[in-house]
């Protein structure tokens, strides 16, 4: 369904050009579970971005599900990512002024859902993510484990053929990072396309496939 | 994202920064307040000029000896003519005139009023009756100067007079001294309080032969006139002026103001005051506008990561521009409201504390206060929404 051609994404870093992403090809088919790994500025991020339509590539071809979605306008890639894409970053990105609930809730917002259907929908959500309790709380009353969960519950509420994770556990503790990990792996059982990029070797490897990249290029694709 | 949604969201954004959206709110009310309360005071300020002065009488034109300073009076002075004085026989032919429902010659004077060891300099008017309806004059008692009185000996006093005067409060038929003659009191006016710098309860109205008498002079100091009509007042004053060059020998000698004339002038300069002053006000309200513009940049500054993260999970540019719109409009809604209530309390206060200055704030000015403010805010916000919802979500989210 993700169908990556030729992608270059370049940078101007003064009078210096950086070639974030040189020549992706990638293809990914739906409920897979992988992850990218590589040294730091390989084009990881960049690379998810892309792929989450959050950035656009200077040449090369995207198809996402059939169609081509780099020559969408800015308002049709904002729906594509609204139903098909699911967000997690490494520091949450929660909102602030808004609670757990509120938080979950946004997606549902933007989508136009009405709000009697919008709230039965955050809290059958809230159980879900064992976040019943916290539904009230703002992000800075909750621990980093459970801002991430909120993320994850946020990114998944409108149920998206993919869920693009950037070190989502970039800023957890090794057993909060497993807890979380175990969630998104318990959604790609539920049959979510799974893309994790890390910097962790343990995480990395529980994936069912293993992209590695270096400077731009992808340097390794394997299956186990 | 509905508009519902829209307002909703915005307005946990402006409750959840408060002290900034306090003090954004606040700068607005101030400006709007301004403008209310000072065109409150204009307004007020006109209508109490414009209500003293139709106290006066109505359809009034006022006659004076001499020709006033701008026609010709420095040219006539210059040629050695000294203007003709004004005399009850011209009065005589003003009042022949078809025009004029009726007039009352005038002579002021100051003179000793003394009765039972009790001595007082008093303002003294000369006149005749139909300077009571004229200058619409009430009396507390008695009667005012008899028609065709010219020779009694009768006195209207002013009521703190015939309350200093006659404590006992038996004034009418009593015998008083002013300046060398004697008069028996015919009537007291009404406190009517100070008009136009001018204090009718400490005056003393006698028959104009009698004032003539009494100041040794011939001349009138004015002549009130009541045309027919409000219609008649420029012909009235025409022919006036036409009768009297005839009397002076082709000499334009006198000048006649039309209450009309001076009441459109202060009108004229009042309602320009207040435009002028609440055209001020206006500027505090731009300049809270710029004080909008540069707290939502700096909103848009702050919040870039969760701008960013918006776009991340699907909204359109369109949603975040409304959103920041939102933010402003709940801002400058809220600064109006307040700005409104501030502005109408301001002058009930005024009101409270000068009973007499009719300070209400016009309709047009708490609607275009109001709306200023909106506007403001609204044209304040279309430079930061329109940048956040440009902002690049990858550099948004990465905090750079
Ligand atoms: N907005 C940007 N402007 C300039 N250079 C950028 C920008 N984003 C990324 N880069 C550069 O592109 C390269 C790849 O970045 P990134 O995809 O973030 O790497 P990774 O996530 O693998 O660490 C790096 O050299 C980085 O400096
Ligand atoms: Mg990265």
């Amino acid at each position: 369904m993700i169908h990556l051609t030729a992608i270059t994404r370049v940078f101007q870093m003064g009078d210096q050009e950086v070639r974030a992403l040189n020549g992706i090809n990638l293809e990914i088919q739906p409920g897979e579970y992988v992850s990218i790994m590589g040294p730091s500025g390989s084009g990881k991020s960049t690379l998810l971005n892309v792929v989450g339509l959050l950035d656009r590539p200077d040449s090369g071809r995207y198809k996402l599900d059939g169609t081509d979605v780099t020559a969408l306008s800015e308002t049709e890639q904002a729906r594509v990512r609204r139903e098909k894409i699911g967000f997690v970053f490494q520091s949450f990105h929660l909102i602030p002024r808004l609670t757990a609930a509120e938080n979950i809730e946004l997606p549902l917002m933007l989508e136009g859902v009405d709000p009697a259907d919008r709230k039965a929908r955050v809290e059958a959500t809230l159980d879900a993510f064992e976040l019943r309790d916290r539904a009230h709380h703002r992000p800075s009353e909750l621990s980093g484990g459970q801002r991430q969960r909120v993320a994850i519950a946020r990114a998944t509420i409108l149920k998206p053929t993919a869920l693009l994770a950037d070190e989502p556990t970039g800023n957890l503790d090794h057993r909060t990072g497993a807890e979380v990990v175990a969630l998104l792996e318990a959604l790609h059982h539920a049959g979510t396309t799974l893309i994790v990029v890390t910097h962790d070797r343990e995480l990395g490897a529980r994936a069912h496939r293993h992209i590695a990249m270096r400077d731009g290029e992808i340097i390794g694709d394997a299956r186990t | 994202m509905n508009l519902r949604d829209t307002l909703t969201l915005s307005f946990t954004t402006v409750v959840s920064y408060r002290t900034r959206s306090v003090l954004i709110v606040l700068a607005m009310a101030l400006g709007v307040a301004a403008v209310v309360v000072l065109t409150a005071l204009g307004d007020g300020a006109r209508n109490y000029v414009v209500g003293q002065f139709s106290s006066l009488g109505t359809n009034l034109i006022i006659v004076l000896p001499g020709r006033s300073e701008t026609s010709g009076g420095f040219v006539s002075a210059a040629l050695g003519q000294t203007p003709r004085d004004l005399t009850l026989e011209d009065a005589r032919f003003v009042g022949h005139l078809p025009q004029v429902r009726r007039l009352a010659p005038l002579n002021v004077g100051v003179a000793e009023l003394t009765s039972g060891g009790k001595l007082r300099e008093v303002t003294v008017l000369g006149s005749t009756a139909e300077l009571l309806p004229i200058r619409h004059m009430k009396l507390s008692q008695g009667s005012f100067l008899a028609h065709g009185s010219g020779r009694s000996a009768q006195i209207v006093l002013g009521s703190e007079l015939a309350h200093e005067f006659f404590p006992d409060g038996k004034v009418i038929g009593q015998r008083i001294r002013l300046g060398d003659s004697r008069f028996m009191v015919s009537g007291v006016l009404a406190s009517q309080g100070e008009s136009m710098g001018f204090n009718s309860d400490e005056i003393a109205i006698i028959p104009i032969d009698y004032a003539q008498e009494l100041f040794n002079t011939s001349t009138l100091f004015r002549i009130l006139v009541e045309a027919r009509s409000r219609n008649a007042i420029e012909s009235a004053k025409s022919a006036i002026q036409h009768t009297l060059k005839l009397r002076h020998d082709g000499e334009d000698d006198v000048t006649v103001i039309t209450q009309d004339a001076v009441l459109a002038t202060f009108d004229r300069i009042l309602r320009a005051l207040t435009l002028g002053v609440s055209g001020i006000a206006a500027i505090s309200l731009a300049v809270a506008g710029i004080l909008v513009m540069n707290v939502m940049l700096v909103a848009v500054a702050q919040r870039t990561s969760e701008i960013g993260l918006l776009k991340a999970i699907g909204a359109p540019a369109a949603d975040i521009r409304h959103l920041f719109f939102a933010e402003a409009l709940w801002l400058s809604l809220a600064g109006g409201a307040i700005g409104f209530g501030l502005g109408h309390l301001g002058a009930w206060l005024i009101r409270l504390a000068y009973p007499d200055l009719p300070a209400w704030p016009p309709a047009w000015a708490s609607i275009a206060g109001v709306a200023t403010a909106l506007i403001t805010g609204i044209l304040a916000s279309l430079l930061p929404a329109a940048r956040a919802a440009r902002l690049d979500p990858v550099l948004a989210l990465s905090g750079k």
